[in-house]
């Protein structure tokens, strides 16, 4: 079994991010691995031990997005690879997954490709259907358990979590699977884990690697905002008598409309 | 001089903050009231490899450095003192004794379980009549045959009831004419008939550790579990303080860290006279001097596991590492239930456990007294270290990690 897991780099959970200047900033805030995509190296992980085979961790980013794939490798992940190149500064999610695509045949006879349900910057949620899409390969989405999976018959049978309940799906291999919490929790990194992703060197391969061009972003945003901050007003209700507090609030209450 | 932490030491912190902030934070408060330890904090602590941290790979440990010890102590106790006191018996007073002293033979038969998480470890020194004074210890190991027999009582033994392991130091020869050269140390398994192990309650603090007291009656305990050479009891003892101390001084800079934040936070939230109360001087103050504090505790603990890496005698640094971090970190827990005011008193902050956590350490492993006379004593000439028979190995990753 041949596993590939997608990953990116996005700023901590806890960050503040703001717009600064029409452009978005997280301050000095550390840079992690997407939360969500931890599920998905877990899935991976776990589908090469039970099957045997081998797990590489993939990422489109710039050099600092190694971290990212340091946190894959120290989790244990076998192989690490970046793509970065600067013709992909501002690359939107269809650039990313036709990257991540000529990426995954690069590296040749995937049989899967993890992704988390979407990265916590964007929330675009849609890489992982992209990706496949551009392979050409069924997309399994928002997958819960993964309830089968044969690599000689080369199918994969999976549960989803939907709105509206469960579904279970069966798909052939090669195929595209993006996660959510429900596939289990994330390991922490084990120490040899991390001593081995501190050492490894990782490939960096650029678009000419790929062989391909950056495809042009169909996706702008040419306007960034700052939610509008709420204005509170507090007003304390005094009064003599309960009785008479609550008249005045009721009052207010209707006034405002609220009730 | 590099100050930076590596890679692997970030990747080892972030790890261990992530285990105890996810897991052990969430329950601490309520494990404290009870004054129990949570069952799942020693396997799981097994199963992570915290428990055998800093031991080689071939003895069942991760390979990491002394530096990695400090850290993961730090992190551990910025959550809750009673996680850096495992550390602190099963790594730094026991499992780092073994890897010093014990014999290749006996390093595969305790050493492997312990570094494994298989075989939890404690360390028995103390007794009631005898604490800073070790030469005063009355536990004795007579000869019989092949076999020691052990009878006395150690006190105030943390994970005395969970531990299958005891390091025990107990006097083999009453006759010496230096009390400290008839004492040896001992590897004693705790399901030997004749052992029984309790828990002391209504301590001030670490009210979520586990603090006991082993007894010994006509323990039968054979020679080849002696750790070292006959007599060499109180030597192979202060060795093991060089290690436990260093484990405190790292806990209690994280104690200090806990301190820290949680002020910081609690001065931006609290309003006074129209203002939050960060924006008042003497909040300020406080927060300045536990900066000051966690800074100086920090380099203290780094410089001391920097030596031990490089197999650097390190009595001294750790001895001074240990006294200004614990001491450092009560005043820090006080001022930070000043700056949480009548909140802080109660526990619905966590301030207050601080507080109570932070006093034990500054008692035990060498009362801020003892430290204070070896600060001097080396300062004025009058102190100075043996070389001893058996130094604890510097750091090798190449042989760590085969």
């Amino acid at each position: 079994m041949k596993i590939v897991v997608c990953v990116k780099q996005v700023p901590d959970s806890a960050a503040k991010v703001v717009v600064e200047n029409g452009q978005v900033t997280w301050g000095d805030a550390p840079l992690v691995i997407n939360p969500w995509d931890e599920f998905a190296v877990e899935a991976a992980l776990v589908q090469k031990e039970a099957l045997g085979g081998e797990v590489t961790a993939l990422t489109v980013g710039t050099e600092s997005s190694k971290e990212a794939l340091k946190h894959a490798l120290a989790m244990g992940c076998g192989e690490a690879i970046l793509v970065s190149d600067p013709a992909l500064a501002s690359a939107d999610s269809q650039t990313v997954a036709r990257v991540l695509a000529a990426a995954v045949q690069k590296i040749g006879d995937v049989d899967l490709v993890f992704y988390g349900r979407q990265a916590i910057d964007g929330d675009m949620g849609v890489t992982a259907a992209q990706t496949a899409r551009v392979l050409g390969w069924p997309a399994l989405s928002l997958v819960s358990t993964i309830s089968s999976l044969d690599a000689n018959g080369g199918r994969i049978c999976v549960e989803r979590s939907t709105e509206e309940g469960r579904q279970v799906v069966e798909a052939k291999l090669p195929a595209v699977v993006s996660v959510v919490k429900d596939i289990g929790e994330p390991r922490y990194p084990s120490f040899m884990g991390i001593r081995k992703a501190s050492r490894a060197v990782i490939p960096t391969w650029s678009l000419g690697d790929l062989g391909v061009t950056a495809p042009a972003s169909v996706v702008k945003w040419p306007q960034l905002e700052n939610a509008p901050v709420r204005q509170v007003v507090t007003e304390l209700i005094t009064g003599n008598s309960p009785q008479e507090i609550a008249e005045q609030l009721a009052e207010k209450i209707l006034a405002e409309k609220v009730l | 001089m590099d100050f930076a932490l590596t890679e692997e030491h970030r990747m080892v912190q972030n790890m261990v903050r992530e285990f105890v902030q996810k897991e052990v934070s969430p329950i601490i408060k309520e494990q404290d009231r009870k004054q129990e330890m949570a069952a799942f904090i020693l396997p799981r602590m097994g199963e992570l490899g915290i428990l055998g941290i800093c031991i080689p790979v071939r003895y069942g440990g991760q390979g990491m450095d002394y530096i990695s010890l400090g850290l993961v102590c730090e992190e551990l106790e910025v959550v809750d003192s009673s996680l850096r006191v495992v550390m602190s018996v099963h790594m730094g007073l026991n499992s780092m004794a073994l890897f010093q002293w014990a014999t290749e033979e006996q390093k595969q038969r305790f050493l492997g379980p312990q570094a494994r998480g298989e075989r939890i470890a404690c360390f028995g020194l103390t007794e009631s009549g005898a604490g800073s004074d070790v030469a005063a210890i009355t536990s004795s190991a007579r000869k019989q045959g092949g076999d020691y027999i052990l009878n006395g009582e150690k006190m105030w033994i943390s994970l005395a009831t969970k531990a299958h392991h005891a390091l025990v130091v107990a006097r083999t020869n009453p006759e010496a004419a230096d009390p400290h050269e008839g004492l040896s140390a001992f590897l004693v398994e705790l399901n030997s008939p004749g052992v029984t192990t309790g828990d002391i309650h209504g301590k001030l603090g670490v009210r979520a550790g586990s603090t006991g007291w082993l007894a010994f009656q006509d323990v039968r305990v054979p020679a080849a579990s002696r750790i070292g050479e006959e007599g060499e009891g109180f030597r192979i003892a202060m060795s093991c303080l060089d290690n436990g101390r260093f484990t405190v001084a790292a806990g209690a800079t994280g104690l200090i860290r806990a301190c820290l934040e949680a002020s910081v936070r609690y001065a931006h939230e609290r309003r006074a006279f129209g203002k939050e109360i960060g924006k008042h001087q003497l909040v300020q103050q406080k927060i300045a001097r536990m900066v000051q504090s966690y800074d100086a505790a920090r380099l203290l603990y780094l410089r001391a596991g920097w030596m031990k890496n490089r197999g650097m005698r390190n009595t001294r640094e750790t001895s001074l590492a240990k006294w200004f971090a614990t001491d450092a970190s009560f005043e820090a827990a006080s001022e930070a239930i000043q700056i949480h005011g009548a909140y802080g008193y109660s526990d619905e902050y966590d301030v207050e456990r601080y507080l109570r956590n932070s006093k034990g350490a500054v008692i035990y492993e060498g009362t801020s007294e003892i430290h204070q006379l070896m600060q001097a004593g080396y300062a004025l000439g009058y102190r100075e270290d043996a070389t001893l028979r058996c130094e604890l190995p510097a750091y090798d990753p190449s042989y760590w990690q085969e």
